[in-house]
């Protein structure tokens, strides 16, 4: 074992004759804040669905949390939190019935969902909501709600795709708190997003261009790189670059 | 006559229990690019559902074009050119066959009005045979923009359009828009992406169905009404904590690299940003007064708001 969350080594994945996602290779440290970027239709998803255990690649090597993602496709999806904008939570149950079934499905105890679920409301300030229907919940809590659970059975990394998108400002600042939080406490954040604020928040980025991690740095290093002090200028001298267009 | 006009339109869900549009006001004039910028929830969605016709706002008035949404909604719905932020064309009838679609049921052809899409549909031809279905987010955007204007619409409603859309695809929609601006055509348009607010004439920033404010971008930055800092450390994340701690602090949240930071004026042990980060001993710090961005003017209201609201 060794302390990097993710191992890439010319991982690729091909439809037919499109590769989708072209040997990207790459590491990702325990507890590192890691931004995964690209345009729509870089191959983003497809990485990510390989490296969560949903997919198998064509070729090339992966570990995720020591694991292999070829062989060890269930013991990954143990070891991993997940949280996305569009799948969250289950709208027609509970805040605590949210909390209570996802415990369940990672196999905790009862006493231990008993006792983190407290907390968690707690630490959350939704004590009051905790009965409340989830969809009946704004979309902000109810984004902080879903990360919350997404890292609840203690994953040693979480994978975030797009976990802001339409929230207001202060919220998607606060839903950041958590992340480093989450990070401060060692677990590995891989976060997708299209606000380029954002990048600015990871500890490295890489961005996908057709299929090909194209650059991976600091945020600071990328600008002085790209000769300009603008993450969204980084992005666009990268991505229009394409040939391929959209998703 | 404004383009668009709502007088103290009201909307409000499941018997008054959620007040989605709360005493909304404001022109669209002929010929502008005026932007409704707010997060999801905000009540965009219902306003352009209301201004298209397809809802019944529960009080208040507004016009498309002159004519009532109510009384003159038939006329609207020939003069108005909508695009809903869920895609919603026909994913089994191609591009082509989409776009003849819609020009036949508002009794045009697509020569008629061809010059109107003409750049826009020659990014897509290539692949006019393929189901819209088939196609990607980008190219989906450019397809239903062509038919909402197939009919040459004198008002153009377009719901958070760029939503889910990387950088590149979201500067090509602008130089879309800003070209049919100039042929004319009056547009609404909302997004929750604060940085395009200043690629419109005019802006209403918009939060749990209220304006919060609404003026021409500029304008709004211009009122900011303190000096705005950014600045940074070594250790970002402990200067956040540490400044947000200080009594001295009115407000300070992260922004790209930096944080950015307002100080209390009134306050008995007024300090200045350099005497902060002497005080919690940070390193490698950095500090300047900058423009805000239509972002900070959210925030600050959204938090004057609230401040309101508790108080």
């Amino acid at each position: 074992m060794n302390n990097k969350a993710i191992i890439c080594q010319n991982l690729t994945k091909q439809f037919g004759k499109f590769k989708a996602v072209d040997q990207i290779t790459f590491d990702v440290d325990q507890g590192e804040i890691f931004g995964f970027l690209g345009a729509n239709g870089a191959g983003k998803t497809t990485a990510m669905r390989m490296l969560c255990g949903l997919s198998f690649p064509t070729s090339g090597k992966a570990t995720v949390a020591g694991f292999d993602v070829y062989r060890q496709q269930e013991k990954i999806k143990a070891s991993i939190g997940y949280m996305s904008q569009k799948f969250s939570l289950y709208e027609n149950l509970t805040v605590m019935e949210n909390i209570e079934f996802y415990g369940g499905v990672y196999g905790l105890s009862r006493s231990d969902i008993k006792k983190r679920s407290e907390d968690l409301v707690s630490t959350l300030g939704m004590s009051n909501e905790a009965k409340k229907l989830v969809g009946e919940l704004p979309l902000g809590w109810k984004q902080k709600l879903a990360f919350s659970v997404a890292i609840f059975h203690r994953p040693k990394i979480v994978f975030l795709d797009e976990p802001t998108g339409g929230v207001d400002p202060i919220t998607r600042r606060q839903f950041w708190d958590l992340i480093y939080e989450a990070a401060a406490n060692g677990i590995t954040v891989f976060v997708t997003t299209h606000y380029m604020d954002e990048a600015e928040y990871c500890k490295r980025i890489s961005v996908m261009v057709d299929g090909r991690v194209e650059a991976l740095d600091t945020p600071a290093n990328l600008k002085r790189n790209y000769n300009t002090n603008s993450m969204d200028e980084v992005f666009f001298q990268l991505a229009r670059r394409a040939q391929r267009s959209g998703d | 006559m404004p383009a668009v006009s709502l007088k103290n339109i009201f909307k409000t869900y499941d018997d008054g229990k959620v007040q989605a549009v709360n005493n909304v006001s404001f022109d669209v004039e002929q010929g502008e690019l005026f932007g409704l910028i707010g997060p999801d929830g905000a009540g965009k969605t219902s306003i352009f559902r209301i201004l298209t016709t397809v809802l019944l706002p529960n009080k208040g008035e507004a016009t498309v074009g002159g004519l009532d949404v109510v009384k003159g909604y038939r006329a609207i719905r020939n003069k108005v050119g909508y695009m809903p932020g869920k895609f919603s064309l026909y994913q089994d009838l191609t591009v082509s066959e989409n776009l003849s679609f819609f020009a036949t049921i508002f009794k045009t052809t697509i020569e008629e009005n061809y010059d109107l899409i003409k750049d826009i549909y020659e990014q897509i031809k290539p692949f006019s045979n393929r189901p819209a279905g088939k196609l990607s987010g980008g190219m989906k955007q450019k397809l239903a923009l062509c038919c909402a204007l197939i009919h040459k619409p004198e008002v153009l409603f377009l719901d958070e359009p760029t939503t889910g859309v990387d950088v590149v695809s979201r500067k090509e929609f602008w130089d879309m828009l800003k070209r049919l601006k100039e042929q004319g055509i009056s547009i609404l348009v909302s997004t929750p992406y604060m940085d395009e607010a200043s690629l419109c004439d005019r802006i209403a920033l918009i939060q749990n169905g209220n304006i919060m404010s609404l003026d021409t971008p500029q304008n709004i930055i211009n009122s900011f009404p303190v000096p705005l800092y950014a600045v940074k450390s070594k250790d970002i994340y402990r200067l956040l904590k540490d400044f947000r701690s200080d009594p001295a602090v009115e407000s300070c949240y992260a922004f790209g690299e930096y944080l950015h930071l307002t100080l209390r004026d009134d306050h008995d042990s007024k300090k200045t940003p350099d005497q902060l980060a002497a005080q919690y001993k940070t390193e490698e710090f950095e500090a300047h007064v900058i423009t805000p961005l239509i972002e900070d003017s959210f925030i600050r209201l959204m938090q004057e708001k609230e401040h309101a609201v508790v108080t």
